[in-house]
């Protein structure tokens, strides 16, 4: 790693402005993506700025028809959740399979969506579930969020406070992970909510996470497996590496939103 | 540099580290506790898990500072005197071990896992073992300790 | 009957360490004083080096030193060796560039070592690394072992050319060609055996120690053969003499071969220490582990066998393409040769066997050593093409073996070995009763009712280890013998410390070796220790890898535990005034026949030591013994390992739904052991057939440098192994003992691949069998997938 001043803030308000105070400054929350990038020193920060102690950042609040997380809480909270797990079951489920067990007692919601890797679980629950997310400057609506690969919508002086689910009618989360990393090479996320019906796919688009209109069309008239499993995404637009070419990832989308639409009957 | 402070097996401790400081850097060359491990560099083996304030953590994916205030076990502070932890000792009955080097991250992740969840089955083993990497055993010998473990711990 | 003796399942000794933390690994280690070392490796398969510019590095913060091959060369250092000299068919000798420790004017592979930083801090080494300016002008690569020989290709070393280190062949040309060319059935195969990257979990370290006073150098190293190391260091690179040098290999987390090699990084640390008159400490991040740590396998072959038309095996003919990589490792010529084409005749009388393999250079990490080295290979060809006759001719996969088993011992096969003894029949018979064989149709049908392909597939095989011994080896190459050596000191107070060549880094010696003593003095196993690792301590020994700790380890001491007790005994004889002869020894107690008499052995061992009394011409004072052991025979585990998978077609998922293996190492010391050494390697040879691989592209650089790539096998990616055992006694050497560290890693891959081409119904498919690669060929069944 190079060298980096480190700054535990207190407020969310303290670490906008030491973030708005240097652009070479990165906030830190659960670090299980940061540390990895800087120990491989592919990053400079001049200070990191951990958020992940901020307690107005920390919890999971059921109101309404919706849930509400707080951006530094850690995956493996919003799986313990009995909340979750009464609202948003597949939410809970998603959360309980990221990465690994230590992983998932570090990483964080806000942190796993401002970075919006490809690979990520959380981007194909906020877009499926078109969920909203708030920063301390606004509220951004989770389809204009997601820009790209680790490109989002958030400025550089912007911190993700929470991130609100509605309750969905239907939903759920089935990834197939790359064997090696145990990042998702194809994740799919369908949900039904009182608005519409989302089909989200992460892992194997070239620019991040997606919808897929036809699958969500195809639902809309017949919710089952048999609906979408006969959809290919076209593999023009997926990734391709050693572990999966796009034609077999292209595959694995519609056998994974079979199974994830399965999952909700 | 900067200070930093926090209880590692049961003792108060600090220490002045830089920034970039990894936790794991701290408790084996700042402590001497050399128990804990690094067997890789993307987070993936699970040599190096530790407890922190009472969870499973990778203490090479975090910086001394994250752990500031905080209380730390490592696998030097799970035995309480010469009595060993349940989970020492199921390794050392099941032959859970063969070089001994993923075996510090092992026993604190399954420490962890029995103390979470109640009626381990063997799946559920083998699924939470995802991030620790062993590559002496074929990990029967480990899920088969864990499971023995979990039967002679009290809930 | 002893608890603790031959056989029993002893709880190992070394794991209170282990398991509390206590463990002390080379990276534990600290010495007053240390400084680091980073280094800077080539991001180029192959380039030449125009000038290296320092001047901004050796000004850095914290900076003591920085090394690159021209001081190495100024100093007048050897390269690294390979210790074992292959011949080509025309009868030269293999061929090789130089191996230096740091390049001099070309870099060979991403991950070549170009400069040595040393500094205060390991961050101070690493961030003045990347103040050296390199002048590289990168050449065009030799990535792939199966092009690297055409005319085109570049070159690797201007003393190989066509990148060919050597064109070697083994077995009976004539008879091989004349079998085929009458042969009712040719089967013909095409495989690759895919590369793969050992990936202990302790990565390579190491700390150097130069004493200005003394002129005495210390390494402390993660080393499966501290003397071999020791001997490389000071007779061929000439770092220091043999005598000024102890190298001390303490706690080492696993090798797999990896360990064995001598390799740059250490040298140059104990080269540099007396430069700077300070210790060096390295200890290698993962990522440089891919990249610099010995490879393995890396075979493409084609073979064919001649069937008649009952299906016996006539003769078998291999051409072999063997990936040595950039540069001779320390063993990596016997590998693809010795280690491979000798046991091509499996466990089946076949008359008739020609292998021909070409070693080839490529512009990639060494290969060398791997688990098995050379037997896995062997095993995947064989029985890969016996499974595919079975099922080309229509037989019982198991019973085309059982038709052409070797039943008579001792059996001379056409490709040098002498296989001692075996009863190959009774594994497979073992193997089929606990996998239920006669079930698997019923499974089969049941998972098909679930949407799930079951298949099934055998590996029957045999391995040659114990490695020594060294009149045999020496004729076919090694620069070395192989016996092993053991010292046996008993204390005054009857404590008996234990000196073994042998290394432990998992294998559980300190317990497997302790049992002996136990067995052969009948003293409490915790009155024994077991001292290992350090040249200081021991006074020689050739390692531990190819299986050989307890068969050639053990057996030394053996012999010296003979010595002591032929000694005992006449002591014993003179304390009790008796005849030697009439002195038995049993559970720690010596007696006299026919009489009461009895001394206690601690009463011995003191008197040992007052030797008051004693017939000095006779007896001198003491009991200390050693011994240097070398078997008559290399030998012979056998076994049958047989795999079930299940696959899901949607996705080309393979799970491992049974897997059993009985294998027959002889005399088992510890079976606690013995399962936990076969399930390791099962898992390491599940590891290779589903999920592992070292890529490089066609620039040579490796693709798969982290375990974000590199598949590891993890515990939910393995079921609970099956296991049983069969014995015969290895008569040929006094434990009876055959090994059992490699044979998981041989047998089980073939078993997984057979397995999986009987689900998909294909005739190959390539390791490691993917989900991607299983589901191309579900779309797309061809005779060759991939």
């Amino acid at each position: 790693m190079y060298q980096f001043d480190y700054h535990r803030a207190q407020t969310v308000a303290e670490a906008a402005e030491l973030l708005a105070a240097n652009d070479e400054n990165t906030l830190l929350a659960g670090g299980q993506t940061l540390i990895p990038t800087l120990k491989q020193r592919l990053a400079m920060p001049a200070k990191l700025i951990d958020i992940g102690n901020i307690a107005d950042l920390n919890f999971i609040k059921a109101e309404g028809d919706a849930i509400t997380i707080g951006a530094a809480t850690k995956h493996a909270d919003v799986a313990a959740s009995p909340d979750v797990a009464k609202h948003l079951p597949a939410l809970a489920h998603l959360a309980a399979h990221i990465g690994d067990p230590a992983v998932r007692n570090r990483g964080t919601i806000g942190g796993s969506l401002a970075n919006n890797d490809p690979a990520a679980d959380y981007p194909a629950a906020a877009l499926g579930l078109d969920a909203k997310i708030h920063t301390n400057k606004r509220l951004i609506d989770a389809d204009p969020y997601f820009t790209g690969m680790f490109e989002t919508a958030l400025e550089d002086d912007e911190i993700i406070t929470e991130v609100t689910f509605p309750h969905p009618e239907k939903a759920a989360y089935v990834k197939f992970p790359n064997p090696a990393s145990r990042y998702a090479m194809v994740g799919v996320f369908v949900a039904k909510t009182p608005i519409d019906i989302r089909v989200a796919v992460t892992g194997a688009g070239a620019n991040g996470v997606f919808r897929v209109k036809e699958m969500e069309d195809a639902l809309s008239s017949n919710w089952s497996p048999d609906a979408v499993t006969g959809i290919k995404v076209p593999e023009d637009d997926l990734l391709s590496d050693l572990h999966g070419a796009a034609d077999y990832r292209s595959h694995l989308i519609s056998v994974m939103a079979g199974r994830a639409v399965a999952a909700t009957m | 540099m900067a200070l930093v402070s926090m209880t590692v097996n049961g003792k108060p401790v600090s220490g002045e580290v830089e920034g970039r400081t990894l936790l794991v850097q701290f408790i084996r060359e700042n402590l001497s506790l050399t128990g804990t491990h690094v067997g890789c560099d993307t987070s993936q083996c699970g040599a190096c898990v530790i407890h922190m304030d009472g969870k499973a953590v990778k203490a090479c994916t975090m910086l001394a500072l994250q752990a500031e205030g905080s209380a730390i076990t490592t696998i030097e502070g799970l035995a309480k005197g010469d009595d060993l932890h349940p989970v020492q000792k199921a390794f050392k009955e099941n032959h859970g071990l063969q070089c001994g080097f993923c075996t510090p991250g092992m026993i604190m992740t399954a420490v962890d896992m029995i103390d979470r969840i109640p009626n381990l089955d063997e799946e559920t083993v083998r699924a939470e073992l995802e991030g620790n990497i062993c590559r002496c055993t074929g990990y029967q010998n480990i899920v088969k300790s864990i499971l023995d473990a979990a039967e002679t711990t009290p809930a | 009957m002893s608890t603790t003796g031959i056989g029993q399942a002893v709880r190992r000794k070394e794991d209170k360490r282990f398991i509390t933390g206590a463990g002390r690994y080379t990276d534990d280690l600290n010495r007053p004083g240390q400084t680091y070392a980073y280094f800077l490796r080539s991001p180029h398969a192959h380039a030449k080096i125009n000038g290296i510019d320092l001047t901004e590095a050796v000004a850095a913060p914290g900076v003591v030193s920085i090394f690159t091959g021209s001081d190495v060369a100024a100093d007048g250092l050897g390269g690294l060796i390979c210790g074992w000299t292959v011949h080509s068919k025309d009868g030269s000798e293999m061929k090789a560039g130089a191996h230096p420790i740091l390049a001099e004017d070309t870099v060979r592979y991403v991950g070549d070592h170009v400069a040595m930083v040393v500094a205060e801090t390991y961050a101070q080494a690493k961030s003045a690394a990347e103040l050296i300016v390199v002048d590289y002008n990168v050449l065009d690569a030799a990535a792939d072992v199966g092009t690297a020989q055409d005319g085109s290709a570049p070159q690797v070393h201007a003393e190989a050319p066509s990148n060919t280190c050597f064109d070697w062949e083994l077995g009976n040309k004539p008879e091989t060609l004349a079998a085929l060319k009458n042969a009712a059935h040719i089967v013909k195969l095409d495989l690759t055996n895919n590369r793969l990257i050992p990936n202990a979990m302790e990565p390579r370290a190491a700390i150097a120690d130069y004493d200005s006073g003394t002129d005495e150098y210390t390494l402390w190293t993660t080393s499966q053969n501290p003397h071999v190391a020791r001997l490389v260091l000071s007779a061929f690179v000439g770092v220091a003499p043999e005598h000024k040098l102890r190298v001390i290999a303490p706690d080492v987390g696993g090798g797999f071969g990896s360990k064995i090699f001598i390799y740059a990084e250490e040298t140059a640390c104990t080269w540099a220490s007396a430069k700077i008159k300070r210790p060096i400490k390295w200890t290698a991040e993962r990522s440089e582990s891919f990249l610099s740590d010995a490879h393995g396998r890396d075979h493409v072959s084609h073979a064919e066998l001649a069937v008649a038309e009952d299906g016996t095996f006539l003769g078998l003919h291999v051409q072999t393409k063997a990936n040595l990589g950039a540069y001779l490792s320390t063993f990596a010529s016997s590998v693809p040769t010795y280690l491979y084409g000798t046991l091509l005749s499996g466990q089946y009388a076949l008359p008739a066997v020609y292998v021909e393999v070409d070693g080839v250079f490529t512009h990639t990490a060494p290969v060398d050593a791997y688990r098995g080295a050379g037997r896995p290979e062997a095993t995947y060809l064989i029985e890969r093409i016996v499974e595919t006759a079975a099922r080309e001719l229509a037989f019982d996969p198991a019973e085309l073996r059982r038709k052409n088993f070797i039943r008579t011992f001792p059996h001379q096969t056409p490709v040098i070995m002498n296989y001692d003894i075996g009863d190959y029949d009774a594994c497979l018979d073992k193997a089929l009763a606990l996998v239920d064989y006669d079930g698997f149709p019923a499974r089969k049908a049941e998972a098909e009712s679930r949407g799930k392909k079951r298949g099934i597939g055998f590996s029957t095989y045999i391995e040659a280890c114990g490695l020594a011994p060294s009149a045999a080896v020496g004729s076919l190459g090694a620069g070395v013998g192989l016996w092993e050596s053991a010292e046996v000191q008993v204390a005054p107070t009857g404590k008996i410390e234990v000196f073994t060549g042998a290394h432990s880094h998992g294998q559980g010696h300190e317990t497997t070796f302790a049992q002996l003593v136990c067995e052969r003095i009948g003293v409490p196993i915790d009155d024994v220790e077991i001292i290992h690792g350090d040249t200081g301590r021991v006074q020689f020994g050739m390692g531990t890898y190819g299986s050989r700790s307890g068969s050639v380890g053990m057996s030394a001491l053996a012999h010296a535990l003979d010595k002591i007790e032929a000694k005992a005994k006449k002591i014993a004889a003179h304390l009790m005034e008796a005849d030697a002869g009439d002195i038995e020894l049993k559970d720690g107690v010596f007696t006299v026949a026919g009489t009461d008499k009895e001394l206690a052995w601690a009463e011995l061992a003191l008197g040992a030591y007052t030797a008051h009394g004693f017939p000095t011409s006779e007896i001198e004072p003491g009991l200390k013994e050693n011994a240097f052991y070398d078997p008559l025979n290399f030998t012979f585990p056998s076994g049958c390992h047989i795999c079930e998978v299940e696959i899901d077609p949607d996705t080309g998922v393979t799970q491992i739904a049974n897997f059993v293996a009985v294998d027959d190492f002889g005399v088992i010391v510890n079976p606690m052991i013995v399962e936990g050494q076969v399930q390791g390697g099962i898992a390491q040879g599940i590891g290779q057939a589903l999920f592992e691989a070292a890529h490089y592209d066609e620039t040579g650089q490796l693709i798969t440098g982290s375990f974000m790539d590199y598949c590891m096998p993890r515990a939910d990616d393995l079921p609970d192994f099956d296991l049983g055992f069969t014995q015969t006694d290895c008569p040929s050497n006094p434990m009876g003992m055959k090994g059992c560290g490699e044979a998981g890693a041989i047998a089980s891959p073939p078993a997984v691949i057979n397995a999986i081409t009987d689900a998909l119904g294909v005739r190959d498919i390539k390791m490691p069998a993917t989900p991607a690669r299983v589901w191309a060929a579900l779309a797309a069944p061809s005779p060759s997938s991939d």
